[in-house]
């Protein structure tokens, strides 16, 4: 395990850790992101990214989608740990690789410079649904959505065009085709 | 329009419902107008404890020894602070309580007011679940799902914080309604294939070995007669966790004692050589398991549990039965019974060997220790305990430490829930209030507290408890002064240096109890050890017995920290060869 939780649990196996996505459905009611965030933490878990809002109010249905790592084991425990919390409903998850399931982040790049260096930003962020949310004469605020990995390649490139802040989420994720989460 | 009642009416009108006859409590501002109606309902009565964890603990006394949740009441602030050792305590070893916690008003929340603090916040790591109730509609909704909550699946506490003004507002009760399902959390998982699969791989064994837990003395005295049933219908050995002491005849030649790392020679060498392994009801907690990586290297491995998060946690298994102990082997018996397979007798040759194998290791005797005459052995004031007062129906709690492990070794438990600890926690100061609550739940038992003197001083104050309600517990205590387990770790960790190990101005006993309105029996010589014990058996009231013991003496067998179950430390002879060297001198 990644993180022995005692004595006697120090493995001289080493597993393989993989990236998973963690889609969580609660109540949306107070406290509940402290009760899983907190199992996260208390557990030794680790929380790459978590997105959350509530998308059913009429049910007062919360979904939260975590973006964690481990072994096969210690994901089977954050599953296994999840269900038992109260207020939540169900839980699923997947690799990151899978084909199967869409992901995708959302990043809020502004630029400040001279017109040239702006539309070459711009130009660079197109292939990854770029939107203009603002724009005046020495700067630009544009949208992308893109892989988390794509969107730190942007974040690395545009430095040199007058990148001066970034603002990002965290990864959503939905099933391709009819089928839904069970 | 139905009868409108106050929230303080109400807390009363749903412990009524859910026939709660007791709860240990400790009033404050923030609980006052519960406090004020506690008069109105005289089904229910109030125990006053001395210091909110003692309330806690009482309450893990009364549950773990009658089978019902645990009720504690406290005011907020500290005395939810104070209650948060409880919790936890009651957490790791699954344990059903409701606690009620008073919270200041809800427009002072956040304000850091007078006694205010984030109680919801605090227990949230430590309960299964808790509820801040802003409204006084949900509140009745509230209190019954935390008896729900508190109760089903693997038990555990619950926190209920009501502010004060909840409290005084008013709205109509609803009865509580039992259909409703916890976002479908249901509890048995298990199919007639996996049990045929089971009795298969018990049919091809050669080397078996039941481990039972805590997770059938929760289950009901039931799932108790159901084991012995089955360790009857097969024939295999069964050895016990500390949690699960009782659950199987102690004194039965079938019971290889409790293993882990002070369990018995030939408890954890079966558990090491076994090929097949049947958890039941236990979660592989690291003081039973050694060092995981050498853990039963040659066992198939079964595991019977009501929490899905226990299997494979720790050690990979290889059939997982999810669901109530009782079911489970039940629907094992029941199998057995109709496909007429008497493991007993066709497994008679195959096990054979594996007995003959067991009877070995059980000539170590790895219990023994060398008495003496001069001064009383702890063990030896045990067993005395024990054959004094196994003929009536014992409850024993204990502290933590030493003495724990020796009345886990040496008392010998015939039946279920007379055996109150503090495993998973490790709580100091556990023993005494946790008399006080069982003796609660059975006034005419005799309840007796196996104690250390460290310990037992933690929460000591409980003793005006038992005073005030004419609870006769006696407390047994064990006096080595040293804090005997971390004394015996530094002797074989640390090079012999008792850092802060030894308790110097210790109180005197006899006169503590005499203060405290009891009897104080002090036992210096081995001789009057018997005559003692039996004065205090026979003493009408709480007694606080000072055994004085070798302060020198250990507790063995022992698994040394980073070894696995094969490489025991027996007793004094055999240390030496067997030091805890390298990495497992940081291990806990």
């Amino acid at each position: 395990m990644a993180n022995p939780k005692s004595a006697y649990s120090v493995s001289s196996k080493k597993e393989k850790s993989n990236t998973h996505i963690i889609v969580v459905w609660v109540d949306n009611e107070a406290g509940v992101l402290a009760r899983v965030v907190g199992l996260f933490s208390g557990r030794g878990y680790n929380i790459e990214s978590l997105a959350v809002a509530e998308v059913d109010a009429k049910r007062n249905i919360s979904r939260i989608t975590i973006v964690t790592t481990g072994t096969p084991q210690v994901i089977d425990q954050i599953k296994l740990q999840l269900k038992k919390l109260v207020p939540i409903h169900k839980v699923a998850d997947f690799k990151r690789n899978d084909k199967s399931v869409i992901f995708k982040e959302m990043a809020l790049f502004k630029v400040v410079g001279n017109p040239g260096k702006i539309k070459k930003a711009i130009n660079a962020c197109k292939k990854y649904n770029a939107v203009i949310l603002d724009k005046t004469k020495k700067s630009n605020v544009i949208q992308i959505t893109a892989l988390r990995r794509d969107i730190d390649k942007m974040t690395k490139n545009l430095k040199k065009l007058g990148l001066v802040s970034v603002s990002r989420t965290g990864a959503v994720a939905m099933t391709r085709g009819d089928k839904i989460f069970n | 329009m139905s009868k409108l009642y106050s929230g303080a009416e109400i807390v009363f009108k749903c412990l009524e419902d859910q026939d709660v006859e007791f709860i240990f409590g400790y009033p404050g501002g923030a609980v006052l107008p519960i406090y004020d109606e506690l008069k109105n309902h005289n089904t229910i009565k109030h125990i006053l404890v001395r210091h909110e964890q003692g309330a806690g603990h009482a309450a893990e006394g009364y549950a773990r020894s009658s089978g019902k949740p645990g009720i504690v009441l406290v005011t907020s602030g500290p005395g939810a602070t104070n209650v948060v050792t409880a919790l936890t305590d009651a957490y790791m070893d699954s344990v059903p309580l409701v606690c009620i916690s008073g919270q200041v008003p809800t427009h002072l929340i956040g304000t850091d007011a007078f006694q205010e603090c984030d109680t919801t916040g605090i227990t949230r790591p430590c309960t299964k679940h808790n509820w801040l109730v802003k409204d006084i509609k949900d509140l009745s909704k509230i209190i019954h799902e935390a008896f729900k909550v508190a109760t089903t699946g693997r038990p555990g506490p619950v926190l209920v914080d009501i502010p004060k003004d909840i409290q005084f507002a008013k709205t109509s009760y609803s009865k509580p309604k039992f259909e409703k399902k916890l976002n479908g959390k249901s509890l048995n998982h298990f199919a007639q294939k996996d049990i045929d699969k089971m009795i298969d791989l018990m049919n091809k064994s050669k080397k078996p070995v039941i481990y039972s837990g805590g997770g059938v003395i929760n289950s009901g005295p039931e799932a108790s007669d159901v084991l012995r049933e089955l360790v009857e219908l097969t024939g295999f050995p069964i050895t016990s966790t500390l949690q699960g002491l009782g659950a199987y005849l102690g004194d039965d030649n079938q019971f290889l004692g409790m293993l882990g790392m002070h369990g018995t020679y030939e408890a954890n060498n079966a558990m090491h050589d076994c090929d097949l392994l049947i958890n039941i009801g236990a979660r592989f907690d690291d003081r039973i398991t050694g060092k995981i990586d050498e853990f039963s290297p040659k066992s198939k491995k079964i595991h019977i549990d009501i929490d899905p998060s226990s299997i494979n946690k720790i050690i990979k298994v290889d059939l997982a039965l999810v669901g109530d102990v009782k079911e489970v082997i039940k629907g094992i018996n029941k199998t057995l019974k109709k496909k007429n397979i008497d493991l007993k007798k066709s497994n008679k040759q195959k096990i054979a060997k594996w007995w003959e194998q067991i009877q070995k290791w059980r000539t170590k005797n790895s219990l023994n220790f060398i008495n003496s005459d001069e001064t009383i052995k702890p063990q030896h004031a045990v067993k005395r305990l024990y054959e004094l007062t196994k003929d009536k129906d014992t409850f024993i709690t204990t502290e933590v430490g030493q003495h724990q492990m020796w009345a886990a070794q040496h008392y010998k438990f015939n039946k279920p829930n007379r055996w109150m600890t503090s495993g998973g926690l490790g709580t100091m100061g556990y023993g005494l209030p946790a008399a006080v609550g069982v003796q609660i739940a059975h006034p005419k038992k005799l309840v007796v507290d196996i104690a250390g003197e460290a310990s037992v001083l933690m929460t000591m104050q409980e003793m005006s408890t038992a005073v005030q309600y004419n609870l006769p517990i006696k407390i047994f205590i064990l006096n080595n002064q040293y804090m005997g387990m971390v004394r015996q770790w530094q002797e074989l960790l640390h090079e012999k240096n008792y850092s802060e190990s030894y308790s110097e101005a210790l109180p005197d006993f006899i006169k503590m109890a005499e203060a405290y309105g009891c009897k104080g029996i002090k036992a210096d010589k081995p001789s009057e050890l018997d005559e003692k014990i039996r004065e205090m058996v026979e003493f009408d009231g709480p007694v606080i017995f000072d055994c004085r013991v070798d302060p020198n003496e250990n507790c063995f067998p022992m698994i040394p920290s980073g070894k696995p179950h094969n490489q025991m430390i027996l007793g004094p002879g055999e240390k030496e060869e067997n030091k805890i060297t390298g990495k497992g001198k940081a291990l806990v």
